[in-house]
């Protein structure tokens, strides 16, 4: 096991431990730290597929910005551990929980089971086995122009604006305008329930 | 990446999926909700990213950047919405929030 491997097992279990430590910890501010430490594996996660940008962005933006915001509304809220109510589960939703997670156990299995077993090019014998059985990541092209109407993936921002702005123009001017109207939104929202309290 | 290969990443993003769906389903604390369902979109961002790098394709990857885009304005919005109804009912639990339910 090389190191790359060791990388991906190290950071996978990092973020899963987060996520997993977030959702069973009873105080709100530990679980937006556990959750910190899961995005912040994430992101580690795009560096080791190649994804640079998006990973600084997860930083900046996740970690940065929305744990932030949510950190300020527990401290707004000054909410606790929430007691006995918060900490029981119900008896439905720990059914449902485990019918959750046992779908997905199921469906895991399903797809790794798929994805392992050889396909019908072995009784061919084709070629494709010998592909499927050592996956080989395609090799970092430092073209940043769009062959046809595909982008060629790159780890460069360059290329992620080319992209942005040449072929995803019209979805990047609609995000823009979601944030507008996020912040619109929100402004509204907490002026008329500060409004409105007294009347 | 010697080993790892496209299926270790998905098996990962599905896992981080459960995980928070986990959440969403059993936490009774909103905004333990309002985290979670993060946790799910940065499940399918992973996946997102590993279809992109193992196709060579950017498309995943800018993808990605409209989710989180899109996840920032949900975020925002739902604490507001959070804020708002805190300052009603006095309760951030899910079953204080029954005005329906009886």
């Amino acid at each position: 096991m090389s190191g790359p491997d060791l990388l991906f097992y190290f950071f996978a279990t990092l973020s899963l431990g987060g996520g997993l430590l977030m959702v069973f910890s009873r105080h709100p501010v530990s679980a937006a730290l556990f959750m910190i430490v899961s995005l912040v594996g994430v992101a580690s996660l795009f560096v080791l597929l190649d994804a640079f940008f998006l990973a600084i962005l997860q930083v900046l933006v996740y970690a940065g910005a929305v744990m932030v915001l949510f950190l300020f509304i527990i401290m707004l809220l000054d909410v606790g551990p929430g007691g006995a109510k918060a900490s029981r589960l119900k008896f439905l939703s720990g059914v449902a929980g485990l019918i959750s997670v046992g779908l997905l156990v199921i469906l895991l299995l399903d797809l790794s089971l798929g994805a392992m077993e050889p396909s019908d090019c072995s009784a061919d014998g084709c070629e494709d086995c010998s592909e499927t059985s050592a996956f080989a990541w395609p090799e970092i092209r430092e073209e940043t122009a769009a062959n046809g109407n595909s982008l060629v993936f790159s780890p460069s921002v360059k290329a992620f604006g080319f992209g942005l702005l040449a072929k995803y123009m019209l979805p990047l001017q609609v995000a823009g305008f979601l944030l507008l109207a996020a912040m619109v939104g929100v402004i509204i929202l907490s002026r008329k329930s500060t409004g409105e309290e007294g009347g | 990446m010697s080993s790892i290969t496209p299926h270790h990443f998905l098996i990962l993003a599905f896992l981080l999926f459960g995980v928070g769906f986990l959440g969403v389903v059993i936490r009774r604390n909103v905004l333990l909700v309002l985290m979670s369902l993060e946790l799910m979109l940065n499940g399918i961002n992973v996946a997102l990213v590993a279809f992109s790098r193992a196709g060579a394709n950017l498309d995943g990857s800018i993808f990605v950047f409209f989710i989180m885009t899109v996840a920032a304005a949900e975020v925002s919005v739902g604490l507001a919405l959070l804020v708002a109804l805190y300052k009603k009912r006095k309760s951030i639990f899910t079953e204080d929030m029954n005005l329906l339910g009886n």
